[in-house]
């Protein structure tokens, strides 16, 4: 699947907000067409990880290299441009507009606007759902379908990275379980996808290859079937999880 | 309120409910302080030499016999809590609605007794003896208050029968009163066009000679509009308009086009059988409107809270005025304000160009800030740029508190456009405003107006889709400075001279209350409050069609706000996407009694390459990943 090309890669990073050290000399690597997770608890860094990548945050030290570019330093709408988009935490529609407006939101950087109505069927062939529901408000859809759209929003960027941010917050689990389908489907298509998740068990049972990150240093880094074997992990996550 | 709700009471078992006492207390000494209110503030006592039924009732008096009638309705409506069937209307609400009526009549009554007995004059100047005389009818104290108490009582119950009645005969008789009352307040407008028509007898049998309908003309009116009111049905206004939605596109195409060509036709042919009064106010509304449309975009569709918004209004004004007058302090040029020639196009673009810069030097420090914060940084700068204008530093280029006059007409190629044509210019700013509006539906429309909007949701999740929210405000912000400074070019045009104190923050939270009143985010909005606010009720200086209203404007500006937040919070023509939002909780909850929920087995099966999912509560299925 993957053909071993780093698409995302961080070096030595360093964030601070003010006095506290978030960040301790993170490195990435992510190649193209993988399914990666970064494990982790609360307040362990894993959100700034995502805003980092976006430059939503900017590191106090090292890079942050897309497609082999150093991008340290620039603009959110630059990083959008070259490919990467993030589902937010919790989904976060744009809840009074209609769900056609919040596709069309995600396509907001693309200049070859013409091809905007295929990429649309293309999320309809996927979420048939989202069709019935195109005219409707985003916040009078249930959670499951929000968090469709959610993905669709970020589609129709066309990325090649899709960053997730806790794809399971706030699901039912049935639901949880749709979503994680789904995160297959859409890195099945060649899309590569970084996922941040508490739900280590999940996220492990669809992942090439995960990171865990404990304090804002990265403490484990190994394939999925190796860390879902791994003692140690199993004693600080996955008998916590559910 | 709830009239969908409504049944007849006969078709169901009629368990009279006991009359709930406390609320008919509280709505009575409500009503008695209202009435008090409203007669001590003088508006009864001013408001009574315009008469609304020659020779008896005078619009002072309608200030205060609308309150038992309003108030007894209120007070006869049972509260309906969810879930429980709809009260049982009968004799209880009569009831409520004449204690209530009683209660209010007998307080106000103490309220004249009073001030009859203490002169209060020097500390009110309103209370006293002249007030007393009005409101005794200049009978004695003992019968006027027996009137006042019988008729407040009488009133409370007929608003409390209101409620009893059928809708049909409910509307009818509002839809009677109303047309009664505004025929006889819009007694200038109607006279203005029956001249303009020739036909001036309609008017003259109308109307009295002191102003007001005569008896016999205000029952013929009466009739009319209770005929008009037996036509249309329960539907509010915005229910139409939502259900005009889902009529065939064919069919909502052509009904648009027809209402578009009726505003265009009546836009152009009106004003000329208009008077110059009318059209006067016309004039005014249309610079208002040019204003609201403007801050529509910055509040409307951006969400940027913009309280200092007149300072752009006197930036057009004053560029035009420092380009065009030959008394301007700063230079004396010849230049016109003739739209078919360079110069005023210059001047145009000039004016726009200055009011793009003041939108970015004032923008560009404040942008970042959220919510109240830039209220309160946008009243300051408003605020800023007047006393800049009217001080005594700036006053060699500005000319100070002695302003800039001499400022040269507008014309239109060999038409000269004088502020006294009025007619000629309501068509100028007319053309403005028709370009304001299409510019406005454009920008809504286009991917910035998204982007507008998409901020105005959530500016985090808008910024991490790419969109430059900095940027974005600005463009919001300056698109709104350059409408304003069009308006104020017109302004000054219109008005010759301009002065410092045209431009106060009462300007700006007027030009605010308009897109609030009319619905935030709504073009026919805003051009349907600037009618009501300024054409009606008059601007910060220009008098409105209800001049009398005058020194009481300012408080029925408040009143107003306060009702609509309360009542109607969307507006009288909210844009349909904000009619939604505000009503967004009540249609999900809808949706969830119909059962139309779609809270589990959101994808359907064959989506999921094999994994099923029930419909019902979802089961655990975790942990054996």
């Amino acid at each position: 699947m993957s053909d071993q090309a780093p698409v995302l890669e961080f070096r030595n990073i360093n964030v601070h907000y003010g006095p506290v050290h978030v960040l301790k000399d993170m490195n990435l690597s992510i190649n193209a067409g993988e399914l990666v997770c970064l494990l982790g608890g609360n307040a362990s860094g894993k959100t700034t990880t995502l805003k980092t990548i976006l430059g939503m945050v900017q590191p106090s030290s090292g890079d942050v290299i897309i497609d082999g570019d150093v991008v340290t330093g620039e603009k959110i709408a630059g990083i959008v441009s070259r490919g990467v988009t993030m589902v937010p935490e919790n989904r976060r529609l744009f809840k009074r507009m209609t769900v056609k407006e919040n596709l069309e939101i995600g396509a907001y950087l693309r200049t070859d606007r013409d091809s905007l109505d295929a990429e649309m069927e293309h999320i309809f062939e996927m979420f048939p759902r989202v069709k019935e529901r195109l005219n409707q408000k985003a916040g009078t859809l249930s959670g499951g379908e929000q968090q469709m759209v959610a993905v669709g929003r970020a589609l129709m960027a066309k990325p090649k990275v899709l960053l997730m941010d806790e794809p399971s917050m706030g699901l039912a689990p049935v639901l949880v379980q749709q979503n994680f389908d789904i995160i297959e489907r859409i890195n099945g298509e060649g899309v590569t996808v970084f996922m941040v998740e508490q739900n280590a068990n999940m996220a492990l049972s669809i992942a090439d290859r995960g990171y865990v990150l404990l304090t804002g240093r990265i403490v484990l880094d190994d394939t999925a079937p190796n860390l879902l074997a791994n003692e140690d992990l199993r004693k600080a996550y996955l008998g916590e999880v559910d | 309120m709830t009239d969908t709700l409504e049944r007849t009471s006969e078709s169901e078992a009629p368990s009279p409910n006991p009359v709930d006492w406390s609320k008919v207390q509280k709505w009575g000494s409500l009503g008695g302080l209202t009435m008090s209110f409203i007669a001590a503030i003088g508006m009864v006592a001013a408001l009574d030499k315009r008469i609304i039924i020659s020779p008896w009732l005078s619009l002072g008096f309608i200030t205060l016999l609308w309150v038992p009638v309003a108030y007894g309705y209120i007070a006869a409506t049972e509260k309906a809590s969810d879930g429980s069937p709809p009260p049982v209307k009968g004799a209880r609400d009569i009831i409520s609605g004449l204690v209530t009526g009683l209660i209010s009549g007998a307080l106000f009554a103490l309220f004249i007794v009073i001030i009859d007995a203490v002169d209060l004059t020097d500390v009110f100047r309103n209370l006293g003896p002249k007030l007393v005389e009005l409101l005794t009818f200049g009978l004695g104290l003992g019968a006027a208050s027996v009137i006042w108490i019988v008729g407040s009582g009488l009133l409370g119950l007929i608003g409390g029968a209101l409620k009893v009645v059928r809708p049909t005969v409910r509307r009818v008789v509002s839809s009677a009163a109303m047309g009664v009352f505004g025929v006889a307040l819009l007694e200038l407008i109607v006279t203005d066009i029956s001249q303009g028509l020739h036909i001036e007898f309609v008017t003259d049998w109308l109307y009295a000679i002191n102003g007001g309908l005569t008896t016999i003309s205000a029952i013929v009116v009466a009739i009319l509009f209770g005929l008009l009111g037996l036509r249309s049905d329960d539907r509010t206004l915005t229910q139409r308009r939502l259900d005009r939605m889902n009529l065939e596109p064919q069919v909502l195409v052509r009904r648009n086009a027809i209402a578009a060509a009726i505003t265009i036709a009546a836009v152009i042919f009106l004003p000329m059988i208009l008077g110059g009064l009318t059209n006067e106010l016309l004039a005014n509304v249309g610079l208002f409107v040019l204003m609201g449309l403007g801050l529509n975009i910055v509040v409307g569709s951006a969400g940027l809270l913009d309280l200092g918004y007149v300072a752009f209004f006197a930036v057009g004004a004053y560029t035009t005025a420092i380009l065009t007058s030959p008394l301007s302090p700063t230079w004396t040029p010849e230049l016109t304000l003739n739209f078919l020639s360079w110069e005023g196009w210059l001047i145009l673009a000039i004016v726009l160009v200055m009011a793009a810069i003041a939108g970015l030097f004032i923008g560009t420090p404040v942008i970042k800030l959220r919510g109240d914060y830039l209220a309160i940084v946008t009243l300051g700068f408003g605020e800023i740029v007047r006393i800049l204008f009217l001080s005594d530093w700036l006053s060699p280029y500005f000319g100070g508190a002695q302003g800039i006059t001499n400022i040269p007409s507008a014309a239109l190629g060999p038409v000269e456009i004088k502020g006294t044509n009025s007619q000629a210019m309501f068509y100028l700013i007319a053309a403005f405003v028709a370009i304001a509006i299409y510019v406005s539906w454009r920008l809504q429309k286009s991917r910035t107006g998204r982007a507008w909007t998409a901020l105005r949701e959530d500016e985090d999740v808008a910024e991490a889709m790419g969109i430059n929210t900095t940027a974005s405000k600005l463009t919001a912000f300056v698109t709104g400075a350059m409408f304003a400074s069009i308006a104020g070019m017109l302004f000054a045009a219109k008005v010759g001279s301009i002065f410092p104190s045209s431009f106060k923050l009462l300007v700006s939270i007027i030009i605010l209350v308009i897109v609030i009143v009319g619905g935030m985010g709504s073009i026919p909005g805003v051009i349907i409050g600037a009618i009501v606010l300024i054409g009606i009720l008059g601007g910060p200086t220009q008098p409105g069609l209800l001049q009398e209203f005058g020194q009481f404007k300012l408080l029925i500006y408040g009143a107003l706000l306060v009702v609509m937040m309360l009542k109607r919070p969307e507006g009288l023509w909210p844009s349909l996407r904000r009619q939604r939002e505000l009503h967004h909780d009540e249609m999900s909850q809808d949706s969830w009694l119909q059962g139309t929920s779609y809270q589990t087995g959101g994808v359907p099966e064959d989506e999921q390459g094999g994994t099923r999912y029930t419909d019902d509560a979802a089961p655990i299925q975790d942990g054996d990943g």
